[in-house]
């Protein structure tokens, strides 16, 4: 039997738990009210072009992309422009959004609503990339970092191989899972304009081997086609990591600190590559996702399609209300994702999952001493040494965490889910990277 | 056998001389002058080492003052004017008066005040918490209590109230080295003129929000109404963001700010009880 790929180092195997596998995507009514904020990506907040009182269509801009690493934001519902404001979004600290009162779905005429399967297309790869760009796609992973810019790479570097991530290897999760079931061809169509729009011939779709009915969906579909292949990858978090996913699909490894343009790659998510294909194909700018609701205390764990701006409670009702033993409301999936503080916060381009945690699940054990047992560093999937960099963090010694790769942690959190003494790692290493981050900026300037 | 100790004897001793010869000669040559003015500044200094002065240590302080040709720049919070009177008069100089400081944590938000709305349960220091998000509390501004502030202080002038949420400075033990402040992720922490008998006058609250916002978040948020800012009549008191601020300097403690404030958020410390408000009250109801 041949050996399935995967990635060499470190990694962990938390529980699967997709208990929303089964559940087809539903469509989520359009709720009365939305915000959607400002930043969605990473990079500059787009500048909002509307104002109190503006009558908007579903899928107009209402906020301009400023800068290239940027993107633009779009209605995700037809109304009256309520106001300009700030509210807290998933940090607690207040981000600039729109807040729109719903009237009717009126969307804007450009939009071909047909379920129809556009297949064919003549553009070339640079208009390609501009009609992502005005589209407002970000990766759809949850990194959220505006797609236009990947698909164009610095001087002097150019990719030979398009890789489309359907590993969503996060516990919970399966968003990304049933629109790989349930829009094959589509996702094969947007993974083609992501190839002409980078002037590739190869693209590689990594899909983990505990999703069989979406590999062999896809590998049929990608039959048609010259170039596109499937990979079948043995289960281990974090698969969906970028660097890890390269390493498992073409055997590179990417260099520290480099970007994966380094060694001719590119990563899009299957939701980025779906985005694309209606962007292109459908005239639809990214104003709604899939969005899997779960959790063990609630009653229907589903997965909807979700309009950008819709509060976290409308989704939480529509899966059968908050369970009362309720310890924990996360935007993400259990190992990266965020516990929110209120469930006003919207959902946005990145969020892929909205997991409900009971209360003796999501407390955090006390924490004790490190034995030294150096299970972190055989969990660290980028070779570093968790528990040192921990007590760096910790003891401030911000010059030596940076010798010792601190910027290479991806946050994971494979290391705090795998230690026995159950230290909170990973808090103090993404604390550590701020600081170090900020010292390496400072001296830039 | 006896020779052959002899011969010990007299081959160390040789070797000795010479390297005794030697070395004189090398430390001769490569002798560092230092200023015996440094150690004597030095001794003068508190040796806490706290670095509230800019430098790493009294050593280095000692160092840069005997360095300098004034002494404007360089104050020893610690030791005050008096240890600095000292220092000038070792050095020649003359010492640059001060006002001692002491240190406020600039908010009321205890449990009574400030509704918790949500639990951290990440590791707890504050820094962590603030990188990750706003806090338990709705005010995005104020004390996270997990007393960052208290591991920084070597004098042991903070003290951790778990009753209150909110640590509390010691006044007696403040020296003022300014380690809470650059501690604090909230910059909640103000050095202030110390005033006789630690008397205070103080807007306890950071919170820039418009008023509304904060008062939600907080029963007593300065709302950057601006009633202190017309009472006083010093110019001590500005409200810039939605928030007033008292600046020490100017403040005379007339304390006229404090029962105006619709909040409660100005603090008055260590005065003796009111008296004048009774007063008014027996005038009021002998008018009537």
């Amino acid at each position: 039997m041949r050996m399935l790929k995967t990635f060499r180092k470190g990694g962990v195997h938390p529980p699967e738990n997709k208990l929303s596998a089964g559940k087809p995507i539903k469509v989520l009514p359009v709720p009365t009210s939305v915000f959607i904020p400002v930043s969605q990506h990473i990079g500059a907040p787009a500048t909002p072009v509307v104002q109190r009182g503006d009558q908007v269509k579903v899928g107009q801009i209402i906020a301009k992309s400023s800068s290239f690493v940027s993107t633009n934001i779009h209605s995700s519902v037809s109304g009256k422009v309520k106001k300009v404001d700030f509210q807290a979004d998933s940090s607690g600290y207040p981000k600039q959004g729109i807040f729109i009162d719903v009237i009717g779905d009126e969307w804007i005429d450009e939009i071909d609503r047909s379920e129809e399967l556009k297949k064919d297309f003549n553009l070339d790869g640079p208009e390609i990339v501009k009609k992502i760009q005005e589209a407002g796609i970000v990766g759809e992973g949850g990194a959220t970092f505006p797609t236009h810019v990947k698909l164009v790479p610095p001087k002097g570097m150019k990719a030979d191989t398009l890789i489309i991530n359907g590993v969503e290897c996060e516990p919970y999760l399966t968003s990304d899972h049933r629109l790989m079931l349930e829009k094959p061809d589509e996702i094969i169509v947007g993974t083609r304009l992501l190839m002409k729009a980078l002037g590739v011939e190869k693209a590689v779709i990594g899909i983990e081997n505990n999703k069989p009915d979406a590999i062999r969906k896809l590998s049929e579909k990608a039959k048609e086609y010259k170039g596109i292949s499937v990979a079948a990858l043995k289960v281990k978090y974090p698969q969906g990591g970028e660097k890890q996913l390269i390493k498992a699909v073409t055997g590179r490894e990417v260099p520290s600190g480099g970007l994966p343009i380094a060694v001719g790659a590119v990563v899009n998510n299957v939701g980025t590559a779906f985005a694309v294909y209606e962007a292109i194909q459908k005239n639809k700018p990214l104003f709604e996702r899939v969005v899997t609701i779960t959790g063990k205390g609630i009653a229907n764990p589903s997965n909807f399609r979700v309009r950008i701006g819709t509060p976290t409670s409308a989704l939480v009702e529509a899966a059968g209300g908050l369970p009362e033993d309720t310890g924990k409301v996360i935007s993400g999936g259990p190992m990266m994702g965020r516990a929110i503080a209120s469930l006003d916060v919207p959902v946005t381009k990145g969020t892929s999952g909205i997991l409900i945690m009971k209360n003796d699940e999501a407390k955090r054990k006390k924490y004790i001493a490190c034995i030294r047992c150096s299970r972190c560093v055989s969990a660290c999937p980028m070779g570093l040494e968790p528990y040192l960099l921990m007590t760096l963090a910790e003891k401030q010694i911000f010059d030596r965490a940076e010798d010792d790769k601190i910027m290479d942690c991806m946050e994971c959190g494979s290391c705090s889910y795998t230690c026995p003494s159950n230290r909170p790692l990973l808090d103090y290493i993404r604390f550590g990277k701020g600081k170090v981050g900020q010292i390496m900026r400072s001296r830039k300037k | 056998m006896s020779i052959t100790i002899v011969y010990t004897i007299a081959t160390l001793s040789v070797i000795g001389t010479s390297a005794a010869v030697i070395l004189y000669f090398v430390a001769q040559k490569f002798k560092v002058y230092e200023d015996p003015r440094i150690n004597e500044v030095e001794e003068n200094l508190p040796a806490a080492n706290c670095g509230g002065c800019g430098y790493a240590g009294c050593r280095a302080f000692a160092e840069a003052c005997v360095k300098a040709s004034d002494l404007g720049d360089l104050y020893c919070p610690v030791g005050g004017n008096e240890t600095m009177n000292k220092v000038a008069e070792i050095l020649g100089l003359e010492a640059v008066k001060k006002d001692a400081r002491v240190a406020y944590i600039r908010c009321n938000g205890t449990c009574d005040h400030r509704p918790k709305t949500n639990i951290f349960d990440g590791a707890a220091t504050c820094a962590i918490a603030a990188s990750v998000y706003s806090g338990e509390t709705d005010c995005q501004w104020g004390c996270l209590g997990y007393g960052d502030c208290f591991d920084a202080c070597d004098f042991d002038a903070i003290e951790l109230r778990t009753d209150l949420g909110v640590p509390r400075i010691i006044d007696d033990m403040c020296v003022a080295c300014g380690a809470c402040v650059e501690a604090c992720p909230k910059d909640l922490i103000e050095l202030r003129k110390r005033f006789p008998k630690d008397r205070k006058v103080v807007v306890a609250c950071r919170n820039t929000d418009k008023g509304g916002v904060a008062r939600k978040a907080c029963s007593v948020a300065c709302i950057g109404c601006g009633k202190c800012e017309k009472e006083c009549n010093f110019d001590a008191i500005t409200i810039e963001n939605n928030l007033a601020f008292i600046d020490s300097d100017k403040c005379k403690l007339c304390r006229k700010c404090v029962p105006v404030c619709p909040t409660n958020a100005i603090i008055e410390e260590n005065f003796p009880p009111r008296k004048i408000k009774q007063e008014e009250k027996e005038e009021c109801s002998t008018a009537k």
